[in-house]
């Protein structure tokens, strides 16, 4: 059993990006070869802390040059080192993703693609910088993994799953600070999804900070009568096949939360899984192919309806289809 | 002729019949480049070893102009990275010759190129982590003049002397033509000597066809440790060695047919 977050350790709020910085400086301080290469800002995604931690030489700033960014981690993966990417995750793959798909990927070479700042919950900088469409991008990518912790230890584990695991992989990490889902000293896999709730009656299938979300709905729906599993997509590349059909032949139906566009995400990854194998009424939250726009994170996630409520609202529409 | 020279001649004997089988290809920035490629590897510049191709010492080669797939395939085979008979299996299905370099495929092909601007930037990267594994080893890689209308390139520039890349060499094969015509014409790129410096390397320029000043020129810039990326603007013609090829900009991408082939080959015969 995965080892969860108690009530005195799930009222602690981390950012995802907290783990970033420290995960790297555990990482080195264990003798791997890891390196960041960040594009300007290593304050606000915290590979900083690399250097601070006296690894100044593993720390290289492109300055803000995202593509060269990226394929100077090629050139320091194919001289052994695991190079880890920074920037925000609008610029980390949307600027540069000819260099992730014809270099990192196409050589399948050590590179992670872990920036920091998805989706909405970047916030008041508006919708230049919420990054809504990563997932699809990272997903379509052959050679390429896709994480997406729910919280700040889901985070640091994926990390450690990046550095680990040879070739690329994403791992998509956020700027607001959310509840602990699980144990500080979780460890998660690739290609694994977590039913951190069981019920009958529907699934709710979430990654990233709607892990919180869709945990809080099924409170909410508890108290209604409407027994809900949630369960989180932490590896939406490789998908967890096995867990997602298994729950699904127990609810007979879904709501798919993620903070990203409804185009090309984990609900399509999950709508992919079932037409091939078993046809299930299907709700989506996320982003209905439109730009974010300014204001706080969880005034955000009302205003767009990807928050506890709007999931609510999606389970009773797919139970009644 | 020197030794080096009839090499020259036959690698693009061998350049002009594997993209004539193959049916597609890049003559043009292949055969502008095969003095440069002969004198990385057959000059007595390169640090490698066929035999051992993940010696963490060698020096690296990346191909940034990865559409010159032809010059390298042909180098590698001439090296002994693996016969020159597969050569005739260029762009076929199932080879590893694709139409553009891949390093799952072959040994000495250090990464994937094909999209331009990026060589730069990948060298750059090898030549810091080079330095990182405090590795006497230089980095090399061969870029197009068009390419340098990526905005990459220049990232990478800034990059390179920032980090006082020293171990670093990058060479433009200047042959003043890309897809649409003159470089000059489609969007002049100006003097890259000057581009460069201002970036703060050290520059060079050099007859790109002359094997003996090439092979000076790139030891010189291996052995030089002040503190700056290197790069050699070699002044080269497209398609050269094949005169109805030669400064035509239509010859960048396509192969010949039966008998443009069996002229070219006689031509080259003859020199």
């Amino acid at each position: 059993m995965i080892k969860r977050a108690d009530e005195a350790q799930a009222q602690v709020k981390r950012a995802t990006r907290a783990a970033y910085g420290e995960t790297l400086v555990h990482l080195a301080q264990e003798g791997l070869p890891v390196v960041a290469v960040d594009a300007d800002l290593t304050g606000s995604t915290t590979t900083k802390k690399l250097a601070d931690a006296g690894f100044e030489d593993r720390l290289f700033n492109c300055g803000i040059a995202e593509q060269n960014m990226i394929d100077v981690a090629a050139g320091l993966s194919i001289t052994g080192h695991i190079a880890f990417t920074g920037s925000f995750a609008v610029f980390g793959t949307g600027r540069a993703y000819d260099q992730i798909r014809n270099t990192v990927c196409y050589s399948n070479l050590n590179v992670k693609i872990a920036p920091t700042h998805a989706g909405i919950s970047v916030g008041p900088d508006g919708g230049s910088h919420q990054m809504l469409e990563d997932i699809s991008l990272m997903r379509g990518l052959p050679n390429m993994r896709v994480l997406v912790p729910a919280d700040y230890a889901a985070a640091a584990s994926a990390l450690r799953l990046a550095a680990q695991t040879p070739g690329p992989v994403y791992v998509r990490m956020g700027r607001a600070s959310v509840p602990a889902v699980y144990a500080d000293d979780v460890e998660l896999e690739i290609g694994r999804a977590y039913v951190l709730r069981e019920g009958k009656d529907v699934t709710i299938f979430a990654c990233g900070v709607e892990v919180d979300q869709a945990l809080q709905a099924a409170e909410t729906l508890a108290e209604q009568g409407i027994d809900a599993e949630v369960v989180d997509v932490f590896s939406i590349k490789p998908l967890d096949e096995d867990t997602i059909l298994a729950s699904l032949a127990k609810t007979g139906c879904a709501v798919v939360a993620e903070e990203h566009s409804v185009y090309g995400g984990l609900g399509s990854a999950i709508a992919e899984l079932v037409c091939e194998y078993k046809p299930t009424p299907l709700e989506f939250i996320g982003m209905k192919d439109r730009f974010g726009k300014s204001g706080e994170y969880l005034e955000l996630m009302d205003y767009f309806k990807m928050d506890a409520a709007a999931i609510v609202e999606a389970v009773k529409r797919v139970i009644a289809r | 002729m020197t030794e080096l020279e009839q090499r020259a001649t036959q690698m693009r004997k061998d350049i002009v019949a594997m993209i004539a089988k193959a049916g597609s290809g890049h003559p043009g920035g292949s055969l502008s480049s095969v003095e440069i490629m002969t004198a990385l590897y057959f000059g007595g510049v390169m640090n490698y070893d066929p035999a051992n191709p993940d010696d963490p010492n060698r020096d690296r080669f990346i191909l940034a102009k990865g559409h010159a797939a032809p010059v390298l395939y042909t180098t590698l085979a001439h090296a002994g990275y693996f016969a020159r008979e597969e050569l005739m299996t260029l762009r076929q299905l199932g080879s590893r010759l694709q139409g553009h370099p891949d390093s799952n495929l072959l040994n000495g092909v250090e990464v994937s190129t094909g999209s331009l601007g990026q060589g730069l930037s990948i060298a750059a990267g090898a030549a810091s982590g080079l330095k990182l594994n405090n590795s006497p080893a230089t980095v090399f890689t061969l870029l197009g003049d068009g390419e340098c209308e990526e905005g990459q390139v220049w990232e990478a520039a800034m990059y390179a002397a920032h980090y006082k890349l020293d171990n670093l060499v990058a060479i433009v094969d200047r042959n003043g033509l890309q897809i649409d015509g003159k470089t000059e014409e489609v969007c002049n790129p100006s003097d890259l000597c000057e581009k460069f410096a201002a970036f703060g390397w050290d520059v060079h320029t050099v007859d790109g066809h002359d094997i003996d000043a090439l092979i000076d020129l790139l030891k010189q810039t291996k052995a030089s440790h002040d503190a700056k990326p290197q790069v050699i603007i070699a002044k080269t013609v497209k398609g050269k060695g094949v005169s109805f090829m030669e400064n035509q900009a239509s010859w960048h991408g396509k192969a010949p047919n039966d008998e443009q082939t069996k002229a070219a080959l006689e031509e080259l015969d003859a020199q």
